[in-house]
């Protein structure tokens, strides 16, 4: 790590913003379990705990731009922020990890033992001698009964092009604060989150073209997988052109300079972030 | 480090905190906000215990006397849940707030107001997972492991139970990244990597870890929130799924997260060793790669606790192989630790004595957890009391007498006044006798083939399983002792010096005890 | 004497007190050793395990215990300044690698011959259900249900008021042993109709898990000699009763083992035959009162009251009281994401339309049905 020039490290005063986030987060996750096991209030303390979140967030991050934006902050700050995002986001690769191990898992040990592979061969002539589905499978309990198969072409192919053009269209947008080429850097950021856009949009035309062929998150091990896998994605993604968004707005009320931008490079990282899990996702749920 | 040159601090912070309960809830301040976590942690050490008492209440003898079997089965999930995620964690984080900016000469924890978010996550978290006790069907009983399609069985709790844990996730995580950010970043100019205390060093890696395996735990209890409510198959054969593949993930974070729970502890005890031998710690540079070993290691034996699922042989040897090579760098740090004390001048503070009883019985947990890894006999000790000796010999003796061990040791700092060492004395004492007569007697019940996790046994068990419950009650109560010390320590005493030990060194002592409110806003630099 | 020798000495007296006291005798302190090959190599290498950390333990505590004693501030010393050794480090980095090399080999050893399952003479698949086991003896043609021994049941209830240490074998006995003979090689299939269950007998030094959907292999041999009844329990937990699903091995020689085969055969036939009959009501209740002591009180409790909130009353209940169909329904084919099984599989029509019959009159519920066994023969 570079060593940052000392000062005065800024230890901000009191903070009301996180006990409103806790109380939030309790609403949100407490409100949707009880709508789970069929509450009706659940789902209205849900969207409390929602906009409560948001609130917290426009206070929050408010603070912290206006601080910003008054000088507050110097390089030794700015690197405990560069530090928070990078790791957050390595939490966040762990976390999609996961979901890919439980993929691999699934085709290459659990579905190949239930096929009678390895020392699966018991486990296929008592339980399941039927069975006889390689991938994409829905189980031996042919469970929601479809085995359809979500092609990489043409959809997915188009997502991955519009995806990685968008990774260029920021890059470009970072070149240009740098140079503090203001118009640029708007345009940049405008495409930008325009693709990020249109990649739910397709998602959600994919996600159409599944269902009418049956396909849900109950098809067996198959749906569960691409559903979660692209599912979480696309979540992620609609989160970073969010953040992009909002970088976008802040632009345009001239924030950033060429030596100070944190806020738009950690955007920038996630969306990166989000960029190669779907290279990941393109390659091992789509082509392979 | 023998050569601390430090600035006396400026004036130029030297606020107070706001007054009032405001105060705590809002504060920024890193010492604050250790002062919550030990607390928050030493009141949920009461609520676990407790649960572990009803639970050595009902062993007490063969038959069902005060509990149904559900019931028990719910007071061992919660005890494990409130006992890893609500005592441990939370004191190694309080300990670490507390002490890591004085330590590095860093005027605060990096990111202040995450810190404070980092805390007030975790009441509402616990207050999520404790109010399932009262729900349709009771709190999760399939044991911490929430292992399906057992924990699927779980009634109105489950979904509840699930966003508490990842609340506790995020808490983690969030605090794992203020305390890297901080190491990385703050730390006082001069303090190279190889100059930071050990503390310091443990908890840098023990951060890591949590970053990387709190996502896991939170993609694995996800999936089992999809199981239930969402139609996926995951973990059913019938899907294509696997009960196992759950396991798998889990253990993928939970044995890294077993070195969560101890490699803080292993720090403390490298910083109380020293000091009251009045010698250096012996084998520094080891040291750290022993700690780096044992956390890399530490994401290739996970299966190890699942030895019996019925793997392909190919990985029963391969995790067999793995686990075994962790005796090597745990080896090194008793060995470095011997060596410390050999030829120092010792004395026996209280900190020390839990230090010293922490060596002893760690490496009697070490011991059983060789023989544990040995796959072919870990098939007869599997899923018995001999596993709950071993886990509980590392933990209690182990993990808990190391956070005890660095309360005592940074006490007098924290109030400025020095703790009733005798009462100190009396609490090792007798936890310590104590918490042997609680737990060794497992090693024979296992042995003897009890199962784990049974909330009625066969009358051939009866004497151990009493004996047991003496332990238990006996360390239970001696704990109040602690509380009481500790609250007349807060309330005054003797003063205490800057330096506390004669055999301290490192930048703590430089500063006053009590510490001011802001300490280090000016760094010291270190020759 | 100072006082930690003193103290020090009391320990190791009253240590040695201890483990000689005739009281002990009968305790068991220590694995087993078994009934097997097998079994004997892993109570071997336990002990020698164990022996190999006793001697680095006596190593470790016993240079502490010279430096809490000789280098103490007390006495004057001084302490020295070194804090590293090169050699040192190298020494008690590769001597313990060596060690645990030298553990590993006949680990892997013993852990490939624990898992070659191949020229079984004998294979019997193991079924865990909440909580019993269900045994089926593939060769042979016979399949059968092991769950705790009624004198157990009913004395491991909250406040049953019966004390444990009257009842034979307390939570170790089972209606109907697992039954293997002497000298043959046997392999076990082990799956679950549920959650994950664990087969264990210590006596024969192998546990696996039962995990639904899949089947995981292990197998023993039995030495010649050691005819006799050993005993083990369920080592995953299960849910609420996983204490109460023990697990007992009745080891027979060959002749006894086939004597015991024809007499199984031959009742599973006249089983068979008596579907086919009308019974009465009185004989259904018998019968019924029977079965549901054995499969269904471990949740529904005897008194058909349910657990509020986990297992639902059946006395006064409206299913039952009402309709037939799908009580029947529910009975033979569980009722999914709950503990309630499908007994379709593990039950005959016989037991299955006694045990309807029953609930349906039993506790207060006074429908008059009568469910006959050829009633459930048909719905299959």
């Amino acid at each position: 790590m570079a060593e940052v020039a000392r000062g005065h490290y800024f230890v901000p005063e009191a903070a009301k913003w996180p006990i409103v986030g806790s109380i939030a987060l309790t609403l949100i996750m407490g409100g949707f379990a009880a709508y789970l096991n069929g509450s009706a209030l659940g789902s209205k303390f849900s969207i409390v705990g929602f906009i409560l979140l948001v609130v917290m967030l426009f206070g929050w991050f408010g603070t912290v731009i206006r601080e910003s934006e008054s000088g507050t902050y110097q390089p030794w700050e700015d690197m405990s922020f560069r530090l928070g995002m990078s790791w957050f986001i390595f939490s966040e690769v762990m976390f999609f990890a996961v979901f890919f191990g439980a993929l691999y898992y699934a085709r290459v040990l659990s579905v190949p033992w239930l096929l009678g592979e390895g020392t699966g061969i018991e486990t296929h002539l008592q339980l399941w001698n039927t069975y006889s589905e390689i991938w994409p499978t829905n189980g031996p309990g042919d469970l929601g009964e479809s085995d359809f198969h979500m092609g990489w072409w043409p959809l997915p192919f188009l997502n991955t092009i519009i995806l990685l053009s968008s990774g260029v269209t920021v890059t470009w947008a970072h070149h240009a604060i740098k140079v503090n080429h203001r118009a640029q850097i708007i345009i940049g950021l405008f495409l930008t989150v325009a693709l990020g856009f249109l990649f739910v949009y397709l998602q959600g035309v994919e996600y159409i073209e599944a269902f009418h062929a049956g396909m849900t998150l109950s098809s067996g091990i198959y749906g569960s997988t691409f559903f979660m896998l692209t599912g979480f994605h696309g979540m992620h993604v609609t989160l970073g052109a969010i953040m992009l968004t909002v970088m976008l707005f802040r632009a345009i009320r001239g924030h950033f300079t060429p030596e100070r931008h944190f806020a738009f490079e950690a955007a920038a990282w996630y969306w990166h972030f989000v960029d190669v899990v779907w290279l990941g996702l393109f390659i091992f749920v789509y082509i392979l | 480090m023998n050569a601390y040159a430090t600035h006396a601090d400026d004036h130029h912070d030297h606020h107070g905190p706001a007054p009032g309960l405001m105060r705590w809830v809002t504060t920024t301040n890193h010492k604050d906000i250790g002062t919550l976590y030990l607390w928050f942690a030493f009141i949920m050490f009461f609520i676990g215990g407790f649960m572990a008492l009803i639970i050595r209440t009902e062993l007490f003898q063969p038959g069902l006397q005060i509990v149904d079997p559900h019931f028990f089965n719910q007071m061992t999930t919660l005890h494990a849940l409130v006992m890893i995620f609500g005592v441990i964690m939370p004191a190694f984080v309080g300990l670490a707030n507390w002490m890591l900016p004085m330590m590095v000469g860093a005027p605060d924890m990096a990111l202040p107001r995450m810190n404070n978010w980092s805390f007030w996550i975790l009441p509402f978290g616990f207050a999520m997972m404790l109010s399932t006790l009262f729900m349709e069907g009771g709190a999760p009983a399939a044991g911490w492991t929430l292992y399906p399609p057992l924990s699927l069985q779980t009634g109105d709790a489950l979904p509840f139970i699930i966003f508490s844990i990842h609340l506790l996730g995020i808490s983690s995580i969030m605090g794992a990244i203020n305390i890297i950010a901080t190491i990385m970043n703050l730390r006082a100019p001069g303090m190279t990597f190889m100059k930071m205390p050990l503390f310091v060093w443990t908890w840098f890696i023990t951060a890591y870890l949590l970053i990387a395996v709190m996502p896991v735990l939170a993609g694995a209890v996800t999936m089992l929130l999809t199981d239930k409510f969402f139609g996926t198959s995951f973990f059913d054969a019938a899907g294509g799924g696997d009960p196992v593949m759950f396991q798998h993930i889990f253990w993928f974070f939970g044995h890294p997260e077993v070195y969560i729970l101890i490699l803080p502890s292993f720090g403390l005890v490298s910083e109380i060793i020293p000091t009251f031998s009045r010698k250096r710690l012996f084998g520094y540079s080891s040291m750290v790669y022993a700690t780096a070993s044992i956390a890399f290691l530490s994401f290739i034996v996970w299966a190890h606790h699942m030895f019996t699922v019925g793997m392909p042989l190919i990985g029963e040897l391969f995790f067999m192989f793995s686990t075994m090579l962790i005796a090597v760098p745990t080896g090194v740090k008793v060995f470095n630790w011997v060596s410390t004390m050999w030829r120092g001048s010792l004395t026996f503070e209280t900190p020390m004595l839990f230090a010293l009883g922490f060596v002893v019985m760690f490496t009697i947990g070490g011991f059983s957890g060789l023989m544990l890894a040995m796959t072919p006999i870990d098939f007869q000790y599997h899923d018995t009391y001999f596993v709950v000796a071993h886990f509980h010999y590392v933990l209690v003796p182990g993990a808990v007498f190391g956070i005890i061990g660095g309360v005592y040791y940074w006490l007098p700092k924290w109030t400025g006044n020095r703790y009733n060492e005798g009462l100190g004395k009396w609490h090792f004492w007798l936890s310590t006798i104590f918490v042997n007569i609680l737990f060794f007697p497992m090693h024979f019940l296992g042995l003897a083939g009890m199962p784990r996790r049974i909330p009625d046994y066969a009358v051939q068990f009866t004497d151990f399983n009493q004996i047991a419950t003496i332990g238990a009650f006996g360390f239970g109560f001696s704990q109040i002792l602690f509380l009481i010390l500790v609250v007349k320590c807060i309330r005054g005493g003797e003063k205490a010096t800057d330096r506390v030990w004669e055999g301290a060194r490192g930048l703590e002592w430089t500063l006053s005890s009590p510490p001011p409110y802001h300490t280090f806003s000016v760094q010291p630099v270190i020759k | 004497m100072n006082l930690s020798q003193r103290v020090s000495g009391v320990l190791a007296g009253a240590a040695l007190a201890l483990f000689t006291l005739p009281l002990w005798a009968d305790w068991q302190l220590n694995l087993t050793q078994g009934i097997t090959d097998i079994s004997r190599r892993v109570y071997d290498m336990h002990m020698m395990v164990l022996w190999i950390c006793v001697a680095i333990g006596i190593l470790v505590f016993g240079a502490m215990a010279i430096s809490i004693v000789k280098h103490r501030k007390s006495k004057g010393v001084t302490a020295a300044t070194f804090h590293e050794s090169i050699t040192a480090e190298m020494l008690w980095t590769v001597v313990p690698f060596v060690i645990l090399v030298a553990m590993a080999i006949p680990a892997a050893k013993t852990l490939i011959a624990m898992e070659d399952t191949s020229d079984a003479d004998i294979t019997i698949k193991i079924t865990g259900h909440q909580w019993k086991w269900e045994y089926e003896y593939l060769n042979e043609g016979i399949r059968f249900i092991s769950s705790l021994h009624s004198d157990s049941r009913e004395a491991a209830v909250l406040d049953s008021g019966i004390d444990p240490a009257t009842v034979d074998n307390y939570l170790l006995e089972v209606d109907q042993p697992m039954v293997l003979p002497v000298g043959k090689k046997i392999r076990f299939l082990l799956t679950s109709n549920d959650v994950i269950h664990a087969w264990w007998l210590p006596a024969l030094a192998i546990k696996k898990d039962a995990v639904p959907g899949f089947i995981n292999e292990m197998w023993t041999n039995i030495d010649a000699d050691k005819v006799g009844i050993y005993r083990g329990q369920c080592a995953e937990l299960c849910g609420r009763d996983h204490g109460f699903m023990p697990i007992v091995v009745e080891a027979k020689t060959e002749a006894d083992y086939n004597q015991w085969v024809d007499q199984k055969l031959a009742a599973a036939e006249e089983v068979a035959n008596s579907a086919d009959r009308e019974w009465d009501m009185a004989e259904l209740m018998e019968k019924g009162e029977q079965v549901y002591g054995s499969t269904c009180a471990a949740c529904h409790q005897a008194s058909g009251a349910g657990v509020t909130g986990v297992f639902p009353a059946l006395a006064g209940n409206q299913m039952v009281l009402e309709d037939i169909e799908s009580h029947i329904d529910v009975v033979m084919n569980g009722k999914l994401g709950t503990a309630m099984q499908a007994f379709a599989a593990q039950l005959g029509d016989v037991d299955i339309a006694a045990v309807i019959t029953y609930e349906r009159n039993a506790w207060g519920n006074d429908t008059g049905d009568v469910i006959q066994p050829a009633v459930i023969k048909a719905t299959r």
